[in-house]
């Protein structure tokens, strides 16, 4: 088929026709006598990228590094293209003949060829070759400046010395790694994504690349890490704030939508936890970000008392192709169906057990005892929550016909107490709500419970994800949709 | 297959920092207008009203401000009004 292409080229093509072949390939071998055809008929230039002798006439222009071939984005030789005033105005590749006759406007070519034969592939596409080249010819769009690691440095040690990983080996971020992320998305690399705190610069494309590299993502992970730096660093969710808290939290990540099973996100046994790649870098990419490019360090601007775990990476995809009951992206206003990041501010996860609950009404009373006394029973009101509700949990609720919406209703009316019972110094403890309040109160603002569901098929076992302060004073949890 | 990598990109934010030199320590405190700010934190009220109960004795002029939330930074408005405002700043820290 014809191709008429535009890209960027740094060099200017010669007028006339230009052809890329390499000896190995047979149609190249075979199309010979029509290159020397076209180069008796007009301006011919031929490029080789194997052997600089073939073929030995028209004599060709060895690609020896195969920039032209990259530059011009050959896939398959040979491809021959007509060239007006350095432009390319038209291109076949591999052989047939009509095409050959309209692109080069002559006729009668070849005639003792058959009328088709497809090409072989290009070396500049050669997936063993491709990263190298990506990051020969197309290292100028990154902007970073370059380390240079000393010869006889080992490169992981040279991240740990620089102070650049979490504790934990982190991936040293070549060129040709990051270039490869950076086809993950469509995004261009000098786009910016966000501002990162605690330094407040602005954060291109190329840096989340470069954190996604160092925590071990693949490339299709990228617009998962862009849209969850995106939904983390403004002052609605401040991680700011979230980074310099002395409590133990950190950003949880919820991932939602047909992108989580495409990339390959756990959201079935042990999605909390560790042995997924997706699920574990993402997280840490971001995590990485506001260490690195943010300057967030702990015993820095990171004061939290004890930290946790969960801030090496706290991300995971919730089952929203098998939840029956609906999924939390929606509760955002997302459209169903769409990719989308929910970044909230948490704890690690903390254990609802209830084995022997076979109604609705026994299990939420366990799931609202245990949802009173998070970070303390007599605090209320200050603080959100994700519930994560595994499948066997979540089928008690299912088979009596409970929907998303009565589980919330019913779980925000089993945590109301009265005053008397939260108020500071009741029950002979200092701690507690403020005096003067009357009544009772509830233990969650509306819309304070976040309901998602996720899990293995076995476990009578659900989890509980403590918030950080939340609302205008602290952290609003922020959904957004995936952008690739 | 890739060669080893010898050269990487940084991951930091490559920001030049600029040096600022402090305004001299002030022999004394007297006549001088100081700042208390108070993040908002629970009690912090406390700390501060005892800070100015000194301060005031030893012949400060002291005025009280307020962030909206210990967990944002200041705004660039009230750190511009105690720069202008004021000679000294003590901030109340909390936890």
């Amino acid at each position: 088929m014809m191709q008429v292409r535009t890209y960027v080229l740094h060099m200017l093509l010669p007028d006339g026709l230009v052809v890329v072949v390499k000896r190995e390939c047979e149609t190249c071998q075979m199309v010979v006598p029509v290159l020397e055809q076209l180069a008796a008929t007009g301006e011919l230039t031929v490029y080789t990228q194997d052997d600089p002798s073939f073929p030995e006439r028209p004599a060709a222009i060895h690609d020896a590094d195969l920039g032209v071939s990259w530059h011009l984005e050959i896939e398959t030789v040979p491809t021959l293209i007509r060239v007006v005033d350095g432009v390319e105005v038209a291109r076949t590749v591999g052989w047939r003949r009509d095409q050959w006759h309209e692109v080069s406007g002559t006729d009668e070519l070849g005639p003792e060829l058959p009328a088709f034969r497809p090409g072989c592939g290009s070396m500049s596409v050669d997936p063993d070759l491709v990263d190298e080249l990506r990051a020969r010819h197309g290292g100028s769009v990154l902007r970073s400046r370059r380390l240079d690691i000393a010869a006889l440095e080992d490169d992981l040690e040279f991240m740990f010395n620089r102070g650049f990983t979490d504790g934990l080996p982190v991936v040293p971020p070549t060129e040709e790694r990051v270039l490869k992320m950076l086809t993950g998305t469509t995004r261009t690399a000098d786009e910016v994504v966000a501002v990162i705190p605690p330094d407040l610069v602005e954060a291109t494309v190329e840096k989340v690349a470069i954190a996604a590299v160092m925590a071990g993502c693949r490339p299709e992970y990228l617009p998962w890490v862009l849209t969850s730096v995106e939904a983390a660093c403004n002052d609605e969710f401040n991680m700011h704030g979230l980074l310099a808290t002395t409590m133990p939290v950190g950003p949880v990540v919820v991932c939602s939508g047909p992108g989580t099973r495409a990339i390959g996100m756990n959201s079935g046994i042990n999605a909390l936890g560790q042995g997924n790649r997706a699920n574990a870098t993402i997280g840490r990419a971001l995590q990485l970000l506001v260490r690195n490019f943010g300057g967030g360090r702990p015993g820095e601007v990171d004061r939290a008392t004890l930290g946790s775990p969960s801030k090496y990476t706290f991300c995971f995809a919730e089952n929203d192709l098998e939840s029956p009951l609906g999924r939390l992206a929606d509760d955002f206003d997302i459209e169903p169906g769409t990719d989308a990041v929910t970044m909230f501010a948490g704890e690690g996860p903390h254990t609802i057990v209830d084995q022997l609950s076979r109604t609705p009404e026994s299990l939420i009373g366990s799931m609202a005892g245990v949802m009173q006394g998070m970070h303390h029973r007599k605090l209320v009101m200050a603080f959100d929550a994700i519930l994560v509700i595994s499948p066997e949990h979540g089928r008690v609720f299912a088979d009596a016909g409970w929907d998303r919406k009565r589980v919330l209703e019913e779980l925000h009316a089993r945590l109301v107490t009265p005053v008397a019972d939260l108020e500071r110094d009741a029950h002979g403890i200092a701690e507690g709500v403020p005096h003067g309040f009357e009544g009772s109160l509830p233990k969650y603002r509306p819309g304070g419970i976040l309901m998602t569901y996720a899990g293995g098929g076995a476990g009578l076992f659900s989890a509980l994800i403590g918030g950080w302060v939340n609302g205008d004073t602290g952290s609003k949890p922020v959904t957004r949709a995936v952008r690739y | 297959m890739t060669a080893a990598p010898r050269t990487i990109l940084d991951p930091s934010g490559e920001r030049s920092l600029a040096e600022r030199s402090r305004v001299p320590r002030p022999e004394s405190l007297s006549g001088l207008t100081v700042a208390l700010l108070d993040i908002s934190k629970p009690r912090g009220n406390v700390f501060l009203d005892r800070l100015e109960q000194r301060l005031t004795d030893v012949g400060a002029k002291v005025r009280r401000y307020r962030k909206p939330t210990f967990t944002k930074p200041a705004p660039v408005d009230l750190r511009h009004e105690i720069a202008t405002d004021c000679h000294v700043v003590i901030e109340a820290l909390a936890d």
